[in-house]
């Protein structure tokens, strides 16, 4: 495609900001009308989808002209620039972030409530506002500025439902660990405006590379913990599986889908753009991060029953999945393969867009078994594919990519990202390689893993009987709700199929900021086969699979004409094993499901158990049993409730020093002022 | 284009017609090595022929993904089945994925029949699929660790180059990395078919059954789509490794005597790793459930083993 696209650049540039403003008249009319809640409703999500329009319009012309547009908005400050940049990177991740937010915008015109419609429509624009400028900005005052705005505004969606207790317990959590990583932030900031002397990223590039190799590293170390946070990487994530579950479902589609990559945006960002050129050992601590977080995410994830906080763990492991590529990446850029180096971003890229769109989508399917059940406890559901059929079919889309089974778009990115891995194997001749293949089979184990949880997940929360009364009393989602759903199925369906010709988006990006452009390394056969840098070292086409999976059932269909045409289908009762009818509680649970994995990964759960039974005669013959199980949460317990006493205990200790007296207030004051005259003084 | 497609229509005639005949041999041999006479190797055909045939009994609990899962489970495993060299070098449709393709497509199969098994609301049904989804799971490293020694070795995932790399050194498999990657395989081969001492295809006891617990509301032509995948399903994994790690005798054209020559060889390869399972199944007693990630562990570290002495030797 190249540059075949002539645009001029102050259009796209106006094309966006519109989109930015239909942000802000959506956040405004939303508190407006917020008496009327029907309006608030329809206007602010409606403005919010426009906006979603807009910006995405502008985000995909740029990728398709393969330019770069800049320009500021008026700040009104002097020495303050709003400047913006829309480069491949930032107009990739404003593409996502586009296609996520208008589904759900739709969506939302059917899920959102009444009750507070909108004050909801308000903090969800400007949290899409925020996120918009954080894929944006490249001034780093006004970078961490949307980066403030996007943090405060989820905080207010996530304790949204404030009346619950732990509801208002995630909140803070997440308020407290997203500021500690803003921190992180701020101090790696300070070090790179340090030492280029202003604030524009483009000037960082060329100022890190006068940094003594200690202080990159400390760069380096400080962005990967300030945007793990926000990419919930282990062990930065506990704050996820808190907060994820209790926002509404359509802010926790747009929280798990979009603001957790802005962790993934900034570490690209950081790392091949102002760190240049990487160091080896960063690549390799990413892919281990990686590979910890896509393990241990899943295997939490297993033993939730709580069908958003098995999603939100989903998060970790994916963005695990993201950090093999970006990690791999690294280490080839390090080690000079920059082909390779294209190939395992690009594979990162797309996992980041499709995990963006099949974990939105998951996610607005949990809400619409919410919002017709009244329960996030999948051992409450059961039956809904017959009361919620749309609904069902596009969960299992979701949960289909989401285990990256052919031939939807999960498989194509862990195919491309097992293909950088096996390529790593060849970039170094060091005992280091054995990593890339470990690395791909812990990541065969994770993907494995997420196939288990989806079957629990999908299973027993539509199939079978229902488990409750309210699971057997269901309703359909709405049609907008529905509509929004049906987008991002669709997504997941044509990036699968598609994959081939959506592949040449990528390659401003990878030419931007590795070098060379690798779609045409990437497709093969007229298109319709993708492969593995050459044709040689692998192929796959998920078109092709899809054909000759409907080809061949020209053998059973054959079959069929041949001898079983005459052959019924009838309904009938299972076999009960001469007991009185098969219930719903003869049903296997998710706990019961999940309980195989238990055990095996035991030395990591620590789970413990309490079973109490009530007989009369014998207890062979139990009247009632009372089950319950809980694992450990390691890392809240052994890392979290340490650092937290260590942190109160530090404080206890300076409370001598808040006497509450004006007097040595001022005291502190002037001390301070001196000290700070004599440091500051020094040339 | 014209020879793909008589290439293409020629290897599933073999997959389809010997698949069965695979699952009767391995049963035949078994019987005999317990000194029992056994059903004779050509009953799978006709227990499939007489499913075919019948009428079904659908659960009342069921949906419609009881109904599509046979479907798939058959489709994805004789799909699979095309990806592969089988008698030739060449595999027909191999441009359309290599081994990593082929390990996700039957992924896909298990995937839905695992659903299928939740589906009828019975405990049988969820305990196979819970215990199937968790063995599968663990068995995945070992084998993808087994499998990227043998794409490392040539340099693609592509199965036709693996195939057609290990030709050129015909004595390759006696190398370190090839036997305990093979050792690796093998396990991965008796627990994602189902075999003693992992699973135990001719049991219908409850504790112990997995991959009969999923399956066992279905009847008539659902069960046969199902019998004749998972016998589908069992070739394609051994054809997998006689193939790749012994590629003798495969042919390098799509000729009709060159061909035959190869499907005598191919066959008689198949033999005698069929024994091979036969000798396994017979020697050993089924492990308890619990047991199962040991065994599963040790082919993981021979696959760890392979890698390393690849990269050593």
């Amino acid at each position: 495609m190249g540059s075949s696209l002539d645009l001029d650049s102050s259009f796209l540039a106006h094309l966006f900001t519109a989109g930015l403003w239909a942000y802000m008249a959506g956040g405004a009319t939303g508190l407006i009308a917020w008496r009327r809640a029907e309006w608030a409703r329809g206007l602010s999500f409606g403005l919010a989808a426009l906006g979603a329009v807009l910006g995405g319009a502008a985000a995909l012309l740029t990728l398709l002209a393969g330019t770069t547009v800049r320009w500021d908005l008026a700040s009104g400050v002097p020495f303050l620039r709003y400047s913006l940049t829309l480069d491949p990177l930032a107009a990739f991740f404003n593409l996502a972030l586009a296609l996520v937010a208008l589904a759900i915008s739709v969506y939302s015109q059917g899920y959102v409530k009444r009750e507070g419609a909108g004050v909801l429509g308000c903090l969800y624009n400007l949290l899409l506002l925020a996120l918009a400028l954080v894929f944006t900005a490249s001034n780093a005052f006004f970078f961490l500025v949307a980066w403030e705005v996007m943090a405060l505004t989820a905080y207010g969606l996530v304790s949204f439902e404030h009346h619950h207790e732990s509801t208002r317990d995630a909140g803070i959590l997440f308020f407290i660990l997203s500021h500690a990583g803003t921190a992180c932030l701020l101090a790696g900031f300070l070090l790179l405006v340090q030492a280029a002397g202003g604030y524009d990223f483009a000037a960082f590039g060329e100022a890190a590379r006068t940094l003594s190799p200690a202080r990159r590293d400390a760069v380096f170390l400080l962005f990967l913990a300030g945007f793990g946070v926000k990419a919930g990487v282990i062990p930065l994530h506990v704050w996820l599986p808190a907060a994820h579950p209790v926002a509404p479902s359509n802010v926790s589609a747009l929280m798990s889908g979009i603001m957790i990559k802005t962790g993934i945006y900034g570490l690209i960002r950081v790392t091949f753009q102002f760190l240049t050129p990487p160091e080896p050992w960063w690549g390799g601590l990413i892919l281990v991060v990686g590979i910890v977080s896509a393990l241990l995410g899943v295997l939490y994830a297993l033993m939730e029953h709580d069908l958003k906080r098995l999603l939100a763990y989903h998060s970790i492991e994916n963005i695990g999945i993201i950090l093999l590529g970006l990690g791999s990446a690294l280490l080839f850029q390090a080690s000079g393969h920059e082909r390779l180096a294209a190939l395992a971003l690009v594979a990162g890229l797309y996992h980041t867009l499709n995990h963006a769109i099949f974990k939105a989508l998951l996610f607005l399917g949990a809400g619409a078994v919410l919002h017709s059940t009244g329960t996030r406890n999948m051992e409450e559901m059961g039956g809904l594919i017959r009361r919620m059929p749309a609904t069902a079919f596009y969960f299992l889309i979701g949960s289909i990519a989401i285990s990256g089974l052919p031939p939807l778009n999960g498989f194509v990115s862990e195919w491309l990202t097992y293909q950088a891995l096996l390529a790593g194997y060849g970039t170094t001749q060091s005992l280091s390689r054995l990593m890339f293949p470990i690395a791909g089979s812990l990541l065969a184990l994770t993907a494995a893993l997420a196939a288990a949880c989806f079957v629990k997940a999908f299973g027993i929360s539509f199939l079978a009987l229902p488990r409750s009364e309210q699971a057997g009393q269901a309703h359909e989602a709405s049609f907008s709700m529905r509509a929004g759903m049906f987008v991002l199925a669709a997504a997941c369906v044509v990036l699968g199929l598609g994959a081939t010709w959506f592949l040449p988006v990528f390659d401003p990006i990878t030419g931007s900021l590795v070098g060379p452009a690798v779609s045409s390394d990437l497709r093969a056969g007229a298109g319709f086969v993708l492969v593995a840098g050459s044709a040689r070292a692998g192929t796959v086409s998920p078109l092709g699979i899809s054909g000759l999976l409907v080809a061949l059932l020209a053998v059973p269909a054959l079959l069929w004409l041949l001898w079983a045409r005459g052959t019924k289908r009838r309904r009938g009762p299972v076999w009960d094993c001469g007991l009185q009818r098969v219930t719903a509680a003869n049903e296997y649970t998710a706990t019961a499901f999940s309980k195989p994995i238990r055990m095996i990964f035991a030395a990591l759960y620590r789970p413990t158990r309490e079973i109490e039974a009530e007989f009369e005669v014998s207890p062979y013959f139990p009247k009632a049993i009372r089950f319950e199980s809980e694992i450990e949460p390691a890392f809240e317990k052994r890392l979290y409730d340490p650092l937290k006493e260590w942190i109160l205990a530090l404080a206890g200790r300076f409370r001598g020093i808040q006497a509450g007296s004006i007097h040595a207030y001022l005291a502190y004051i002037f001390v301070t002022l001196i000290l700070l005259l004599v440091f500051g003084a020094r040339p | 284009m014209k020879q793909l497609a008589v290439a293409s229509l020629l290897q599933l005639a073999v997959l389809l017609a010997v698949a069965p005949l695979a699952s009767g041999v391995i049963k035949t041999l078994k019987a005999r090595m317990q000194t029992r006479r056994g059903p004779g190797i050509l009953q799978p055909y006709r227990d499939l022929f007489k499913l075919w045939r019948k009428n079904m009994v659908v659960p009342d609990s069921a949906s419609w993904i009881f109904a599509v899962a046979p479907y798939v489970v058959f489709l994805t495993a004789a799909a699979v089945g095309l990806m592969i060299p089988m008698i030739a070098w060449e595999a027909p449709l191999g441009l359309f994925g290599g081994v990593l393709a082929i390990i996700y497509l039957l992924g896909l199969g298990r995937f839905f029949l695992a659903l299928a098994g939740l589906d009828a609301g019975t405990a049988f049904g969820g305990m196979g699929s819970s215990r199937e989804m968790t063995i599968s799971a663990l068995a995945e490293p070992a084998m993808m660790l087994a499998v990227f020694t043998v794409a490392i070795a040539a340099g693609s995932t592509s199965l036709t180059e693996v195939a057609r790399s290990a030709a050129g050194q015909s004595w390759r498999f006696l190398a370190p990395s090839q036997i305990l990657a093979f050792s690796a395989l093998f396990i991965v081969l008796i627990a994602e078919t189902g075999r003693i001492p992992v699973d135990n295809p001719a049991t219908h006891l409850e504790l112990t059954m997995i991959h009969e617990a999923m399956i066992l509301e279905y009847s008539g032509r659902y069960l046969a789509l199902i019998e004749w995948g998972a016998s589908i399903k069992q070739l394609v994994l051994m054809t997998l490794l006689v193939n790749v790690f012994f590629p003798f005798g495969l042919s390098a054209s799509w000729r009709a005597p060159a061909l035959a020559i190869a499907l005598g060889v191919y066959l008689l390869k198949l033999l005698a790793l069929g024994a091979l399972i036969v000798l396994v199944e017979t020697t050993n007693a089924k492990l308890r459930l619990f047991r199962v990630p040991e065994l599963l562990a040790v082919a993981f570290i021979l696959g760890a083993l392979a890698l390393i002495s690849s990269f050593l030797f």
